[in-house]
């Protein structure tokens, strides 16, 4: 396995030294693909919740799919999200990490 | 290194890093195929990453924020899990970190006929100490396999784990409280929240009979240690045979009520089509669309190869792993090294009780070179057994396929 070779396991023991700063970094350098109302996403989903929940999901989704999760995070869980910006995160949800047409 | 020697040293550093005061975020590098199976959504492969939070070992992460992180599979390769290693799930994200002593747990409501303020001492002190063993199963492991994927928390194998819960009966705190005669549901809330106010609040009930089971517990120790933060301390509900949804972290409030407790959590989710073969009802709680998850169905885990693995021509191959169901107690698991064309029942290890992980073994010498498709199936003592399609259902939960395993013989 991999773990026996020695340059992969001095890189493991070094990884087991990163700082706290690290991994709350992990959470900021979660990349979400780059298009239109990615700002819209950031801005509303990331109060309650970290982005990799969106790649998670993906790629199989297709709009109704999106369409219905974000019409939770609005009804039931609360999240103040106006109608615009509903319909901008549900366009870049579909055309970023939906199902392929 | 071997395996052993790794986690042990991965142990040994995590605990010289708290010591030491140092940062406890832990990352490491996942070997092929330990982020978990290829079905996956590639998404999920994709952001998933080795990574410890605070007092834990590296974990499968799932998600930061809220923690959801999954037990890789090689934990399982024994019969309980480390604490460091058990897995990680919330729903909220604001999960403050509870000081045991000034900890206290309230018992009262509608359908009691006192109340109680509780200390962790006060737990300890004035009701008698229990301990059992039992699954603690996410109602979704597993749910990133179904086929199409459903939306959620795109779980592999790794959302559970065996523990010694220790900790009084829930029944013991009910019965000082006192409860009156129409109590039909005890409601229990935890301290995590929403980090909205609106967000509902994640509160379970449960009917009043299997609260007052005698296995129903408030534990504060698991497998002999204090509860890590990341699992519920410092007392959670443990429900064994339920799934964890029930489990309650972080326990606040008791409350028994005289009518069907109506939060989001218990109308609006983890509820299921009634075709499943479970054999506890919720009544109170019951729909016509559909009925709330309780019993974990009968279930298996090969753990003793890893997908993709080559095995010797001529060796002694022990295929081994997990079974458990809801609490009827597995009692045969059968292991096929042909893909299912003919089966043999493999050796059942240990009995730590119809709750607990049952290991299973089954020695094996391949003989000819090229693929080797090797499962289990358990089966339980009121006659389940594993299915061999998963049932669908829009949630995702009760994934009990057969374990399947895709080895090359060399």
């Amino acid at each position: 396995m991999d773990i026996r070779n020695p340059i992969r396991a001095a890189l493991c023991a070094a990884l087991l030294i990163a700082p706290f700063a690290a991994a709350q970094a992990g959470e900021a350098d979660i990349v979400l693909k780059d298009g239109s109302g990615k700002d819209r996403v950031q801005v509303h989903c990331m109060v309650c919740h970290s982005t990799d929940y969106i790649v998670m999901n993906s790629p199989f989704l297709d709009r109704k799919g999106w369409e219905a999760t974000v019409a939770k995070m609005i009804k039931v869980m609360g999240a103040p999200i106006p109608d615009e910006d509903a319909r901008l995160i549900v366009d870049y949800l579909v055309a970023s990490y939906g199902k392929a047409p | 290194m071997s395996d052993k020697t790794r986690r042990d040293f991965l142990r040994l550093s995590a605990g010289g890093l708290l010591l030491a005061g140092a940062g406890p975020w832990l990352a490491r590098l996942a070997r092929a195929g330990e982020l978990g199976p290829d079905a996956l959504p590639a998404g999920t492969l994709a952001e998933s990453r080795l990574e410890a939070l605070p007092g834990k070992l590296p974990l499968i992460k799932k998600t930061y924020r809220p923690p959801n992180y999954e037990t890789p599979i090689e934990y399982f390769r024994e019969a309980f899990t480390p604490n460091e290693a058990f897995f990680v799930r919330y729903h909220l994200s604001d999960i403050p970190e509870i000081d045991p002593a000034a900890w206290r747990l309230e018992v009262g409501g509608e359908a009691a006929t006192g109340k109680l303020s509780l200390s962790l001492a006060d737990l300890k002190r004035d009701f008698e100490l229990v301990e059992l063993a039992a699954v603690c199963m996410c109602a979704g492991n597993r749910r990133g396999l179904f086929d199409p994927h459903v939306p959620g928390v795109q779980w592999g194998h790794g959302a559970m784990g065996n523990a010694r819960w220790r900790g009084v009966r829930l029944r013991d705190v009910l019965a000082r409280a006192g409860i009156a005669r129409d109590a039909l549901e005890i409601v229990f809330d935890g301290a995590d929240r929403g980090p909205l106010p609106k967000t509902p609040d994640f509160l379970k009930s449960l009917p009043a009979w299997k609260a007052m089971d005698p296995d129903t517990l408030i534990a504060f120790e698991m497998n002999g240690a204090p509860l890590p933060r990341w699992n519920g301390a410092p007392a959670r509900l443990v429900v064994p045979g339920w799934a964890a949804t029930y489990w309650i972290k972080h326990l606040t409030r008791i409350e028994p009520v005289a009518k069907a407790y109506d939060g989001f959590w218990m109308k609006g989710a983890y509820r299921i089509p009634r075709r499943f073969p479970t054999v506890d009802r919720f009544l109170s709680q019951d729909t016509e669309a559909n009925t709330p998850i309780t019993d974990m169905v009968v279930n298996s885990l090969i753990t003793s190869v890893e997908p993709g693995q080559a095995v010797a021509a001529g060796q002694p191959l022990p295929i081994a792993g997990m079974a458990w169901d809801g609490g009827g107690g597995v009692n045969r698991v059968d292991v096929s090294v042909d893909g299912g064309r003919s089966w043999q029942a493999a050796e059942l290890g240990p009995d730590h009780g119809r709750y607990a992980f049952r290991p299973f073994s089954y020695m094996y010498t391949p003989q000819a070179k090229g693929g080797l498709v090797v499962l289990s199936r358990a089966a339980n003592r009121i006659g389940q057994a594993q299915v061999f399609e998963a049932i669908p259902n829009p949630p995702g939960y009760h994934h009990n396929v057969v374990s399947r395993v895709e080895l090359t013989v060399v």
